[in-house]
């Protein structure tokens, strides 16, 4: 039986960047559980014969010619932003290292 | 003047034509219908943003083209809704979450594009389930949605604002997005129709994105014949869609004008042996079963098909979904647009801490369960037991329909389990809220297009069921053949459209 | 090329590094380079936005290289084309069919948390490119290269370094967000002993040299066009096992190359030989020390969950347009190298020696403009190479590229300069004062062509040397040899000496 702890939930919730509380980790992790249970049930179902599907179609080679479009405007760009300095986005103190 | 928000699009259309109204009037009737019904407490709650100003504006510039002679479509001048998950240049965008509070996208989905080329004013953005994640719309950042048939309950989801607009009126014509049932279970509990069109048929350019395997736009209206016009207007290759197919959609009006005579003889229509037994309603099961009477005494053959791996879809839609959707809802991070929070008492936040706290505040619970669990599906280890894993049982549901369509022309079953539930009921039991996708879910996997056309109303409670019905890839004309000649017969039979049944709204302001 | 040597063992911090031939007695290196191209396609990887250099911040950025909600890639065919051509040249298999994946992880200068890129299914694999290193031949084996985009660019704002460490905030600018970037990838590259960091230097000089002949980038390291991350690993001496590896960034030159793999081998020795185990860990490469520092220490394991990118459907290049392809190529660079060879009448040591500085196309371009050969091959290995090497910079670097020596080669060739006057124009010229015209005037440098001011100073020179003056009157020509130094000397060594000569000669015999 597949289980999914709440320290897992937890993992699970930084990598994916999301501060759960405890509140919330207790409510979210049985139900969690739960689900996880029943999806579970697929596994094993299909063996090595069967190829998985990533698109219900198979159209290859769609491309573009190099060609340039519109862009937007960088007033367009920035609208949305929380904050901009510089024409550009102002992001807090980053403190991961670049991939 | 009789009531022009009772009339169908396609009578609209003809009104405009003949000069017997203008867009203006018309659309005006719809705002002030919405003002009427849709706001305070007991309100239907169908829209999340209204664009009075513009719709008029557009409404205007269609009557000078009609009086010049130069309708750019013979919808050119109809309303029309469209759910709040797709992007509107200059009109708020929130997809029914917090996360996205007031952000006003730069540009146009191609769908809307499509809408606004050919001269449909835009009444507003209609509610759903946050990021299309739900079968209810109780999952919307900005409260439910209430059904039109009876306020206490839900319009079904994610669609349920779409399909509530048009069942109350306040639409003739509205746009949906279905990845698991949306646009089509909504349709069954509002007693409206909903079509989920052939993958890649319409474009997914501006529709922001939940699982992109699975999503599709398509038409939500009161009658098959609006939903084949409205289809045909916004499907279509679009280069800006990688997996946009280019085969052309035409030929649906034609196909429901004649399915509408009446005449299945030589069809043959499968039931799915799978989509019925313990757990779904009576009074669902009667009238599904009285429409396959239907469909016979029209001269369609029936027959039983077994489709075994559609016992197993839910698992691998509730894998996939997630799986898609987390990746998807990774850009919201609070650095670029939308909702940024920091964290609280916590002086200098770093980058990390402020995209923490701001998808905490920003996301509701069920789209957290569905990243979490997408999260945990992709992760090293198990990716192949889950995500992969699903990814076949997908392709094993694939062959379950080509199979099946070498035996039938189309497929049927009931769109969903139950009827409306009541507002609550299911709240917090997840898995339960998932079992509505049940009858949905499979199209979506294999990319078949499917339609729900109301089939009546259910004995025990009174309140609307769908009668699904399913094509193979790209032959959607079958759905609106099919769909118009059971819509006719049941009309006749009801003496008139299912939704003149439902209760009269009071006004609520 | 300079090479720092310690005898001694020696401490940095809390390093201990083994001198370099001593690491050689213990273990074996080996290394793994990977290197990313940015293509000079017109736009971007997955949309129509310019790549141009040097723009305004956020003024190349749409809403899909932007990542806003909706928005949907298209692949750019001619990004395809020249990752077909760059696996062609690099002899590698081209995939029959491939797909696109998602990379998943957080990072604010990637707009959608994923960068789309490939996984286990790369467009080119299984290569090889033969480099040459003091006359010996090493194959370095090409594991893939794949397709995937470029990040948007942040600056560090507040902190001592305008580095990452103490910023205060970051500004992002996405304009280099989405341009298509090439990741080319070796195998585990073995056996190279001592030569380990010029094999290193040689296989990215080579890759750079092939892919400026492919013309699909400009190939700046000091640009950031062409970055190299350098994977090192040591075991014990003939022990055929892998070490643990370490893998060391913002290596931006060639010579930074060639000094990171040398740092990091004394450094994994110092830590081998004191009985402890290297830490598998992301370096950075510090130019003005050719040291590297760890990274940020990292709180898990990256786990990029890739899956297949839902929103692009694959690539299956024909094998037609495979070959259509391949016949673009350019002539391998082993073919022109011996073209080049033959046509300049370099012997073998000369030619080795203009590729293993990294000339060749220097010296190309120079001869293209008019310079002879040798002329080409003695300004760029002897005056600029020393010049670049004292400055700590790459021959591209300088300030003085191939027009200037041609012109300065051909001031030689008319007379107004000798060699030693045309090293001190070369001075100038890199000390920036001017084109070779204003350096020779601001300088006084050209040589005096006047025959009597010559003839002065010969006279001069004569009347100070009589004995050696009788000596050439008597037929002993060959002491003419020391008139001629003692007019150069009063000429400041401004004159011909040809000339002097000459006039000496006339004036006594």
């Amino acid at each position: 039986m597949p289980e999914i702890s709440r320290d897992e939930v937890a993992h699970l919730a930084d990598l994916a960047r999301i501060d759960l509380d405890d509140a919330e980790l207790d409510r979210l992790a049985p139900q969690l559980q739960v689900i996880l249970e029943s999806v579970a049930s697929i596994q094993g179902l299909a063996g090595d014969d069967v190829p998985p599907t990533s698109h219900p179609f198979p159209i290859t080679n769609v491309f573009r010619e190099d060609k340039v479009e519109p862009c937007l405007t960088p007033e367009e760009a920035l609208a949305g932003a929380p904050a901009v300095e510089q024409q550009r986005f102002v992001v807090p103190r980053i403190l991961g290292d670049e991939q | 003047m009789t009531d022009l928000t009772r009339k169908t699009a396609a009578e609209l259309a003809d009104l405009l034509a003949a000069g017997e109204i203008t867009s203006v009037q018309l659309t005006q009737a719809h705002l002030d219908r919405i003002a009427a019904v849709d706001g305070g407490d007991r309100g239907v709650h169908a829209f999340l943003h209204v664009d009075a100003d513009g719709a008029l504006a557009a409404a205007r510039e269609s009557d000078e083209r009609r009086a010049a002679g130069q309708p750019r479509h013979p919808l050119d001048g109809v309303p029309v809704a469209v759910k709040d998950v797709l992007t509107t240049r200059g009109l708020p965008t929130t997809c029914g979450s917090r996360i996205l509070a007031g952000w006003l996208p730069p540009y146009d989905a191609t769908v809307v594009a499509k809408l606004k080329a050919a001269g449909l004013p835009i009444l507003g953005k209609t509610n759903m389930d946050e990021f299309a994640m739900g079968s209810s719309t109780e999952h919307s950042a900005y409260g439910p949605t209430r059904n039109p048939w009876d306020l206490d309950r839900i319009p079904g989801g994610s669609g349920g604002g779409s399909a509530a607009a048009v069942a109350a009126f306040e639409a003739p014509l509205a746009i949906g997005t279905d990845t698991g049932g949306s646009i089509r279970q909504p349709g069954a509990v509002t007693g409206t129709v909903g079509v989920k069109p052939t993958y890649g048929s319409v474009s997914r350019y501006g529709l922001v994105a939940l699982a992109n395997s699975l999503d599709q736009a398509g038409p939500v209206t009161r009658t098959v014949l609006d939903a084949a016009l409205l289809h045909e207007l916004i499907g279509g290759h679009d280069p800006k869609d990688s997996t946009s197919v280019t085969d052309p959609v035409t030929g649906l009006a034609d196909a429901a004008r004649q399915g509408a005579s009446g005449d299945l003889t030589g069809l043959k229509v499968g039931v799915v042996a799978e989509l019925a037994g313990e757990g779904w309603q009576d009074g669902v099961m009667t009238r599904f079963r009285e429409a396959v009477d239907l469909l016979v005494k029209l001269g369609a053959e029936v027959v039983e098909v077994s489709c075994p791996t559609f016992v197993h879809a839910m698992a691998a839609y509730y894998l996939i979904l997630p799986a898609e959707a987390s990746s998807n809802l990774a850009k919201f991070d609070a650095m670029r647009y939308g909702l940024r929070v920091s964290p609280e008492g916590v002086a200098a936040p770093s980058a990390e801490e402020v995209m923490k706290a701001t998808r905490d505040a920003g996301f509701g619970d069920e789209v957290k369960r569905r990243i979490i669990l997408g999260t945990y599906a992709l992760s090293s280890g198990y990716y192949d037991a889950y995500y992969g894993q699903a990814q076949k049982i997908r392709t094993l549901i694939i062959r379950d329909f080509q199979k099946a369509y070498e035996s039938a022309d189309v497929l049927i079953s009931p769109t969903a389990p139950t009827t409306a539930f009541r507002l609550g009921e299911k709240l917090d039991d997840p898995l339960a809220m998932y079992l509505n996708d049940l009858a949905t879910i499979p199209a979506n996997l294999a990319g078949v297009p499917g339609i729900s056309v109301p089939a009546g109303l259910a004995e025990e409670d009174g309140l609307p069921v769908g009668l699904q019905i399913l094509a193979p890839a790209l032959a959607d004309d079958r759905l609106y053949r099919v769909g118009a000649a059971a819509e006719a017969v049941l009309t006749e039979r009801w003496g008139g459209p299912l939704l003149s049944k439902a209760p009269t709204l009071e006004a609520t302001l | 090329m300079t090479t720092t040597t310690t005898t001694t063992t020696t401490t940095t911090g809390a390093e201990t590094l083994v001198p370099f031939e001593k690491v050689l007695e213990s273990y074996d290196p080996a290394m793994g380079l990977e290197v990313h191209v940015e293509l000079n396609t017109n736009t971007k990887m997955f949309c129509g936005c310019p790549t141009r250099f040097g723009a305004e911040p956020n003024t190349q950025v749409c809403p899909t290289c932007l990542g806003l909600p909706g928005a949907m890639p298209v692949v750019n065919g001619k990004a395809v084309e020249s990752a077909i051509r760059i696996g062609l040249a690099l002899n590698c298999q081209i995939a029959t069919w491939c797909r696109f994946a998602r990379k998943n992880y957080f990072y604010p200068d990637m707009p959608k948390n994923f960068q789309t890129s490939q996984y286990d299914e790369p467009i080119c694999f299984d290569g090889h490119l033969d480099v040459e290193v003091d006359g010996e031949t090493f194959r370095v084996e090409i594991e893939r290269a794949h397709m995937e985009e470029d990040t948007g660019k942040t600056t560090h704002i507040g902190g001592t370094t305008g580095r990452i460490h103490g910023a205060e905030y970051s500004l992002v600018d996405y304009n280099r967000a989405g341009i298509p970037l090439i990741e080319i990838v070796t195998k585990p590259i073995l056996g190279t002993g001592e030569k380990a960091p010029l094999v290193a230097r040689a296989y990215v000089a080579a890759l750079r040299e092939l892919l400026l002949g492919l013309g699909v980038s400009d190939v700046r390291m000091d640009q950031g066009s062409m970055r190299c991350d350098v994977n090192l690993s040591l075991a014990p001496k003939g022990s055929g096992r892998l070490g643990t590896r370490t893998e060391t960034k913002n290596v931006n030159s060639l010579r930074s190359v060639e000094r990171a793999v040398r740092f990091e081998m004394s450094r994994h020795a110092g830590i081998l030989d004191a009985g402890g185990s290297v830490l598998q860990e992301t370096r950075h490469f510090h130019e003005d020390t050719g040291t590297t520092s760890a990274g940020r220490e990292k709180s898990d394991a990256e786990d990029y969950r890739y899956f297949p990118e839902p929103d692009l459907v694959p690539v299956a290049p024909s094998r037609e347009w495979v070959e259509e392809l391949r016949a673009t190529l350019p002539e391998p660079p082993a073919v022109r190298r011996a073209r080049l060879q033959q046509e300049w009448g370099f012997s073998d040591l000369e030619m080795r020696d203009t590729v293993g500085a990294g000339a060749l196309g220097l010296v190309e371009e120079t001869i293209a403009l008019g310079t002879s050969p040798q002329a080409a091959r003695k300004w760029w290995l002897g005056e600029l190479a020393r010049s670049a090497n004292e400055s700590g910079v790459e021959l591209t670097e300088l300030p003085v590229g191939p027009a200037e020596v041609a012109a300065v080669q051909k001031l030689v060739d008319e007379g107004t300069l000798n060699d030693k006057l045309a090293r001190q124009v070369f001075e100038g010229l890199i000390a920036g004062e001017g084109t070779p015209e204003e350096v020779i005037e601001k300088r006084g440098l050209a040589l005096v062509s006047d025959d009597s001011a010559l003839g002065a100073a010969v006279d001069n020179a004569i009347a100070a040397h009589p004995d050696v003056a009788d000596k050439i009157r008597g037929g002993k020509v060959a002491a003419a040899g020391a008139l001629i130094g003692a007019v150069m000397k009063e000429m400041r060594g401004q004159a011909d000496a040809a000339r002097v000569r000459e006039l000496i000669l006339e004036k006594l015999t």
